[in-house]
């Protein structure tokens, strides 16, 4: 009988959460006179080139991520308590700075008349090319992949370590036999956490793409500016639906118990 | 040898991390309006900063909607935890917790979109005209939405934790079931709801996207004006913002800590009726 405790935020639950989703699927299946029309679906194969190059991006991005990010995890969970304190506090201070900010200050720095050119009296242009979006994901979100993995590491058994070496793995196969496939599960939810926002990002490849190209992030925007909600409506919930199918995937593979939130 | 090889590594990967937070508070300094040469030490874009209306608004509203969002879904989170604990049907448990994490594991753009849709659909109803009338209660409306998931998930795992025992004996020895809570309970899983709380006011505090779709034109908050400010050209008074930004996010994250570090000693122990 306690339970009707959970009542007001079942309330708020179906009305702000639920009821929004099912509007974004009544606005992609109408005109804009609102009458039933498929015409926003249709026009969605049009959206492919872009939408897959956002894939490839934020890919990249991730994979980046993970592989600078699983050492840096590893070595911080390895160096001592209070090292570790000081680390993690160091990696969350960029991660709480506003992701505008950061991703402003690396176009000022890499822009063509900007602090980099100017230091090295060069004109690179670096602002404008797939590799600036792509440095800026990394930049922006690798402490999302540290963070989730260092927990994981952190929280495996000491003594699985020393049976490890007592087997004979040398620090190598100690840790590709034994510690990568016993933090799978923070593997798993650094991943989401860095694909996700990348994927759907619009700020970092309007300010580093310096306007050459469009991701779908991009995209949506746009169509929220020009008032062409019905379109816009339509590819957020294509997106929507492929995420919650990925992530769906992902989890299988994961422990539902551990990681996916850093507090 | 090993050894040094991780401290370079991870001196390297700090050191990216913190040049381009650097470099905004280097030239927050800058005596002229250029962001890319530093000609000279100076106060000017500060000062600059403290006479615009518009930063001081933009900050007052940040923190009325941070404070009250974050407050909001502490209540609705932590009554919703408890709720879900007690609940016996494992479908209904995994229904909730599912429709919860929907904010969270959606994109921003598309959370900020349904929202946005929501109220157009709002105002299309109840035949508003304009939208700066509902403009702050549909923010506050988004923002608690999104914080509700971090409360909860800060909050269940401590309720799990301490489990029934204690709250039955509070029942056996005559406490109602409220008071048993609020006498009882609340006070064991004080810290999962203060972390919770903390948590979910510093995602209102640093949401940029939703409140770019929900937003109206009468009500700015810090990131939505930085971005105003980034759509220009950029003159170091952003920088200057940014700078008191970062640097006020420091000290909170410090203090934050040595919290921790006294949390964590013995003296716990002496205050009354903790159990751990």
């Amino acid at each position: 009988m306690q339970s009707i405790a959970a009542a007001p935020h079942i309330f708020w639950a179906i009305l702000f959460i639920i009821l929004p989703l099912i509007i974004v699927v009544f606005y992609a299946f109408t005109d804009a006179n609102g009458k039933f029309s498929f015409s926003n679906i249709a026009s969605l194969p049009s959206y492919a080139s872009i939408f897959l190059l956002s894939l490839e991006l934020s890919v990249i991005a991730t994979a980046i991520c993970l592989l600078l990010g699983y050492p840096l995890a590893y070595i911080i969970a390895k160096s001592n308590p209070r090292n570790q304190k000081i680390f993690i506090m160091l990696l969350m201070l960029p991660m709480w700075t506003n992701l505008l900010i950061r991703t402003y200050s690396i176009m000022a720095i890499l822009d063509n008349g900007g602090i980099l050119n100017t230091l090295l009296n060069t004109s690179m242009h670096i602002v404008g090319t797939k590799g600036a979006v792509i440095f800026g994901m990394v930049y922006d979100f690798l402490p999302y992949m540290v963070l989730p993995i260092y927990t994981c590491i952190s929280k495996i058994d000491k003594n699985m370590w020393e049976a490890a070496s007592d087997l004979g793995c040398n620090t190598f196969t100690t840790l590709t036999k034994v510690i990568i496939p016993l933090s799978r599960s923070g593997i798993i939810s650094g991943v989401t956490m860095v694909l996700v926002p990348s994927i759907s990002t619009f700020y970092i490849s309007q300010k580093l793409g310096g306007g050459t190209f469009e991701l779908i992030g991009d995209t949506i925007e746009r169509q929220f500016v020009t008032g062409a909600l019905n379109v816009g409506a339509a590819i957020s919930l294509v997106m929507m639906v492929l995420i919650i199918i990925s992530l769906t995937v992902m989890n299988k593979f994961g422990d539902p118990d551990d990681g996916g939130i850093i507090v | 040898m090993k050894k040094y090889a991780s401290r370079i590594y991870l001196c390297l990967i700090f050191g990216i991390l913190y040049i381009p937070i650097a470099t905004v508070i280097l030239f927050s300094f800058n005596n002229s309006p250029s962001t890319a040469e530093f000609s000279g030490f100076s106060f000017y874009w500060y000062k600059e900063l403290f006479r615009s209306e518009e930063a001081w608004i933009a900050l007052r509203n940040t923190l009325i909607l941070a404070i009250s969002s974050s407050l909001i879904a502490t209540v609705i989170g932590t009554a919703a935890a408890e709720g879900i604990y007690k609940m016996r049907s494992k479908l209904l448990k995994l229904t909730i917790n599912s429709v919860t994490n929907i904010p969270m594991m959606n994109p921003d753009i598309v959370t900020g979109m349904s929202m946005m849709l929501f109220f157009a659909a709002i105002m299309g109803i109840f035949r508003i005209a304009d939208y700066n009338n509902i403009g702050f209660l549909a923010m506050l409306i988004s923002h608690t939405t999104f914080c509700l998931p971090y409360v909860i998930l800060s909050v269940l795992p401590r309720i799990n934790e301490l489990g029934d025992s204690l709250s039955e004996a509070a029942l056996d020895l005559g406490c109602t079931p409220i008071r048993a809570f609020f006498k009882v309970k609340l006070p064991n899983i004080m810290p999962g709801v203060i972390s919770g709380l903390v948590l979910a006011f510093t995602m209102s505090l640093d949401d940029f996207v939703i409140s770019y779709f929900v937003g109206p034109t009468n009500f700015q908050t810090l990131p939505l004006l930085i971005y105003s400010m980034t759509k220009k050209t950029v003159k170091p008074d952003m920088y200057a913002l940014s700078t008191i930004i970062i640097i006020s996010v420091f000290t909170l994250l410090i203090a934050s800590n040595i919290k921790s570090i006294i949390h964590t000693s013995p003296k716990r122990f002496k205050k009354g009726g903790k159990i751990r």
